[in-house]
């Protein structure tokens, strides 16, 4: 039977596997947010599992990467919501929220 | 039975990251999202980081599943158009290999790990005392690793500017989201007036014991940020404008703290963010007691989003 670091080690690289596809596929922006952050707790589980690895004097996990996770964590939650806010500001300057590079002209901006 | 547990876990996981990859509505994702946040907050604890899985259940869940909750739903009119863009099945296809490529490396990368692990736990233990504190992480974050907790506090601060910058110019300085309103009668009137008491004694308590045990300031201060949403959400209080001067005060506050105690230790100590002997404990407390008003501003104010009306 596998360890608990390994099952949640793979667990994590699938995750990432999973995240990327979805961040090409979903042509929509607030899914592409949602997949960067599948990737990104895809990274930090894998770092984790390295963490719980790293388990010794005492303690279930290495501190200092559990101690760096906190920190990513919340720089993926900023990143995550400065991404929304320009989303946002987006779709109230025109009408559709598209990425393409040949999409149709959006209509002039209407002030609000 | 652990062994199972955490088979069972990780299968219900994969099965949401699944979902919300396959989900053709966006607030069904999202949905899945918050649900994921949750269940990798068990996987922290399954893995011996109880402070990552209280920051996971706060900000990665919490926090960010709220904001994405409220994003699709004012982009709901956006979705149908963008959804029509999928790209054609030879794109698909390559998304596929690249992502089973890139998976299938980590998962060699996660078999080849060293053996025995390398780790930082027993120098960490071993200058734990140094320090005064007795949650490692705490240690961590605030002694050994102080310039890295140093940025993050200034990376929130910026993630807030980077939001209010997008406001319109008419309303900047204006007040953050739109104004809400409930009925006083409804569950969200009633549940925004007794949850804030107890979430407040809960977020202090979870910044107080940060200390010695399982918690801090970040998680405390998301769960105070989060009363104070709640309390705006049921229409009981009102965002700030942005404008106000003791706003701005009380969002740099913590962080200029921060620096001045860095700076103090260069003259004490001999370098930035050094602390002197006997005094470290002390100092990481007025710290992190400085930084909590202050992170749990700028994370509430984060969430309630670009200023949309006028001061008045």
């Amino acid at each position: 039977m596998m360890d608990t670091a390994t099952l949640f080690g793979l667990c994590a690289a699938a995750l990432v596997g999973l995240g990327l596809y979805a961040f090409i596929v979903n042509p929509q922006p607030l899914r592409k947010i949602i997949a960067f952050n599948v990737i990104g707790s895809g990274v930090f589980v894998l770092v984790g599992a390295v963490a719980y690895r790293g388990g010794a004097a005492g303690w279930g996990g290495d501190p200092v990467p559990q101690a760096l996770l906190i920190t990513g964590l919340v720089v993926a939650f900023c990143a995550s919501a400065l991404a929304i806010a320009l989303l946002q500001r987006l779709a109230r300057e025109a009408e559709s929220v598209t990425l393409a590079s040949d999409a149709p002209a959006a209509p002039p901006a209407t002030p609000e | 039975m652990s062994e199972a547990l955490n088979a069972g876990l990780a299968l219900f996981v994969l099965a949401l990251a699944a979902w919300m990859v396959v989900a053709r509505d966006t607030f069904a994702a999202v949905v899945g999202f918050v649900a994921y946040g949750l269940l990798l907050t068990l996987v922290w604890v399954q893995l011996h980081g109880v402070d990552v899985a209280l920051t996971e259940g706060a900000i990665g869940g919490g926090l960010t599943g709220a904001m994405l909750v409220a994003a699709a739903a004012r982009l709901r009119r956006t979705e149908a158009a963008a959804r029509a863009e999928r790209p054609g099945w030879p794109t698909r296809a390559a998304a596929a290999l690249l992502a089973g490529g890139v998976t299938a490396a980590l998962a060699v990368a996660v078999l080849a790990l060293p053996v025995p692990a390398p780790s930082l736990a027993p120098e960490t233990a071993a200058n734990m005392g140094a320090t005064g504190v007795g949650n490692p992480i705490t240690g961590v974050l605030l002694a050994f690793r102080a310039v890295d907790t140093l940025l993050e506090t200034t990376v929130v601060l910026l993630a807030l500017i980077g939001v209010w910058s997008l406001a319109p110019d008419r309303v900047w300085g204006g007040r953050p989201g739109p104004r809400h309103r409930a009925d006083p009668n409804e569950t969200l009137a009633y549940l925004a007036r007794v949850l804030p008491p107890i979430g407040l004694v809960v977020g202090v308590y979870i910044f107080w014991v940060g200390a010695d045990l399982p918690g801090g300031k970040f998680q405390g201060a998301s769960i105070i940020a989060a009363m104070w949403l709640l309390a705006v959400m049921a229409g009981l209080s009102d965002a700030p404008p942005i404008s106000r001067g003791w706003l701005r005060l009380a969002l740099v506050g913590g962080p200029l703290v921060f620096i001045a105690i860095g700076a103090a230790g260069v003259a004490t100590a001999g370098a930035f963010l050094a602390y002197p002997d006997g005094l470290a404990k002390l100092l990481i407390k007025a710290i992190e007691w400085a930084l909590l008003p202050s992170l749990a501003l700028t994370l509430a104010l984060i969430l309630a989003g670009v200023p949309e009306r006028p001061a008045r």
